[in-house]
C-alpha cells in the first residue's frame, strides 16, 4: 500500500516533459492514470525516484480526425473515448471496447497511451489497436516518430519506447463504410482483465471477406496479430469451415502462460473460442 | 523527496497544505483532515470503498497523489448531506437497508453520487454496471441496486417539484 518516496514533476508542455525525461534519467517514469504505475509502486514492484505527471499537458488530450484518421491524444481516458461521438461514428470498435477494460473510477483515469505504453500483455487496447491498424506517435528529443502498432509490442512490459520518448498520440484509420467489428473478452468478472481475448476488425465484398484483421489478448508474452487466421478467411466466403480454421490458426499461434486464470490448455481453447465468436459478431456488423 | 504545497478545496472548504509526493489522497483526506468516511479495502485498487468526487468525477483516492489534486474540487461522503438533510443518495441507502456493516458505504454513496448524474434514469443492468467498481461483502448488492432506484426516483421528483 506505501508507495516509496519520489520527486513529484507537473511539466505544462510535450517538450519540457521530455527535457526532464532527459536530464532525469532512468530514474523516472512518466505518470499518466496512475492506474497501473501507482499499483506497482504501491507493491514496491517500481521504486522511480521521479514521476514526471503528463496530467497537466494540454497538447495530448482530445479526439479530432485528421483526413481519413481519428487522432487520439495519449492522454484521453477511457470513458473519453466512450462517449466520444466521433469514435462511435468512425471507429466504433475503438468507443464500444472499452465498456470492458477496468471499471468506471479505472475508467476515469485510465488512458489510452497509459494501456498501450505499459506493454502488459493483459491489457486490452494493444491487441485493439492491431486490430485497427494504429499508428503511435512517439516525440523524444530528435523529434516525432511514428511506429505502427505491428512494430510496437516487444514483449512483457516491453515496447518500441525509448526511456526517453513520450507517447503523444494514436492514430487509427477512419472504418470505411459497412465494416463490422468485433473485441470478444472472456474474464473472470468485471473488472479483471482477460483469460483470453480477440478483437477482430472484417469487411466482406459480394460475399468474400475482402479485409480482416484479428489479435489476441493475454495470450502471448504480447499482443499479437494472427496472420494465419486472417489468410484463412481472405478472399473466402464465411463459412463455418473457414471460420474454424481461422480459430485453429489462432489457437496455434497462442502461446499463453499459465496462472490463476487458467493453465495452457485451457487459455488455448479459449483463444479459438473468442476469435470464433469475435468473427461471428464483427460478420454480423457488416453491410 | 520535498514537500509540495497544495491548495484543495474540500466539501467547499479550501485546504492549504504541505504533502509528500508519495501520499496517497486517501491517507491525505483521512489522516491530514480527518475525513475518515472514505475507507480502505484493498491495495490493488479494486474495492472502490476510498472512492470520492474529483471536479466532477469518481476517483479511487487510493490510487490518486494528494499532490495531484493542487487546484481541484473534493467532495467526500462527509459532504453530501447539506445542512443536515440527508441527500437523496443517503436516503435511500438508508430506508432500502443498502448497507450492514457500513464499510463501503461512503464509496457507494459517492459513486451513487456521481452515477446518477451521469445516468438520471438508469435501468438495473446499468446499475449494476455503473457501481461495478465497488465491492460489497455484506448486502449481496441487491438492496443497493433498490437504494439507487429510490434515489434516482427521489431526484427526479426534485427536480420536477424545481421546475
Ligand atoms: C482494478 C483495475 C482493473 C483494470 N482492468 C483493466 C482491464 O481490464 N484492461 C486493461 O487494458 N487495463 C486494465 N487496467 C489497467 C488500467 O486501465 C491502466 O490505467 C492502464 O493499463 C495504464 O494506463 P494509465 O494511464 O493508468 O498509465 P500509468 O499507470 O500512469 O502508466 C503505465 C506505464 O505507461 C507509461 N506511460 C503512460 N503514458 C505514457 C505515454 N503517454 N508515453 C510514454 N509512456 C507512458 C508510464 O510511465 C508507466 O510505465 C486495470 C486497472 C485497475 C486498477
Amino acid at each position: 500500500m506505501i508507495p516509496p518516496a519520489f520527486d513529484y514533476h507537473a511539466p505544462r508542455t510535450v517538450d519540457e516533459a521530455i527535457a526532464l525525461l532527459g536530464s532525469l534519467g532512468s530514474d523516472a517514469k512518466l505518470l499518466a492514470g496512475g492506474h497501473s504505475l501507482l499499483p506497482m509502486m504501491k507493491l514496491r514492484f517500481a521504486q522511480p525516484a521521479h514521476l514526471i505527471d503528463i496530467n497537466r499537458i494540454p497538447e495530448l488530450r482530445g479526439i479530432r480526425e485528421e483526413g481519413n484518421e481519428v487522432v487520439i491524444g495519449a492522454m484521453t481516458v477511457e470513458n473519453e473515448l466512450i462517449a466520444s461521438p466521433l469514435l462511435q461514428a468512425k471507429v466504433p470498435l475503438l468507443a464500444d471496447a472499452p465498456k470492458q477494460i477496468a471499471d468506471p473510477q479505472v475508467r476515469n483515469r485510465g488512458t489510452i497511451g497509459g494501456d498501450i505504453a505499459h506493454g502488459d500483455p493483459g491489457n486490452d487496447h494493444p491487441a485493439i489497436s492491431l486490430a485497427l491498424d494504429a499508428t503511435f506517435d512517439l516525440q523524444g528529443p530528435q523529434g516525432k516518430r511514428s511506429v505502427k502498432a505491428a512494430d510496437f509490442f516487444l514483449g512483457t512490459y516491453t515496447t518500441a519506447l525509448a526511456e526517453d520518448e513520450i507517447m503523444v498520440a494514436i492514430r487509427v484509420p477512419a472504418f470505411a463504410p459497412g465494416t463490422g467489428w468485433a473485441y470478444e473478452k472472456l474474464k473472470r468478472k468485471t473488472g479483471d482483465w482477460a483469460t483470453a481475448g480477440a478483437a477482430v476488425v472484417l469487411r466482406l465484398s459480394g460475399g468474400s471477406v475482402s479485409h480482416v484483421r484479428i489479435a489476441l489478448t493475454n495470450l502471448a508474452p504480447m499482443a499479437i496479430r494472427v496472420p494465419a487466421a486472417e489468410a484463412a478467411l481472405l478472399g473466402q466466403p464465411l463459412s463455418a469451415a473457414s471460420i474454424a480454421a481461422a480459430a485453429q490458426a489462432a489457437q496455434t499461434a497462442a502461446d499463453p502462460a499459465e496462472d490463476l486464470r487458467g493453465d495452457i490448455a485451457y487459455k488455448t481453447a479459449m483463444a479459438g473460442q473468442m476469435v470464433k465468436r469475435a468473427i461471428q459478431a464483427a460478420a454480423a456488423r457488416c453491410s | 523527496m520535498a514537500k509540495k504545497l497544495i491548495s484543495v478545496k474540500v466539501n467547499g472548504r479550501t485546504q492549504e497544505k504541505a504533502v509528500e509526493p508519495r501520499t496517497l489522497l486517501i491517507h491525505f483526506l483521512r489522516e491530514e483532515l480527518s475525513l475518515t468516511g472514505a475507507h480502505i479495502g484493498c491495495e490493488t485498487s479494486h474495492c472502490g470503498a476510498c472512492t470520492v468526487d474529483i471536479d466532477g468525477q469518481s476517483v479511487k483516492s487510493c490510487t490518486h497523489l494528494a499532490v495531484q489534486c493542487d487546484g481541484s474540487e473534493v467532495l467526500t461522503v462527509e459532504g453530501l448531506a447539506n445542512a443536515g438533510v440527508l441527500h437523496a443518495v443517503q436516503e435511500g441507502f438508508y430506508k432500502e437497508h443498502g448497507l450492514q456493516c457500513g464499510f463501503c458505504t461512503p464509496g457507494m454513496l459517492m459513486r451513487a453520487y456521481r452515477f446518477l448524474q451521469e445516468n438520471p434514469n438508469p435501468s438495473e443492468a446499468e446499475i449494476r454496471a455503473g457501481m461495478a467498481g465497488n465491492l460489497c461483502r455484506c448486502t449481496g448488492y441487491q438492496n443497493i441496486v433498490k437504494a439507487v432506484q429510490y434515489a434516482a426516483a427521489k431526484l427526479q421528483q426534485n427536480e420536477k417539484v424545481a421546475a
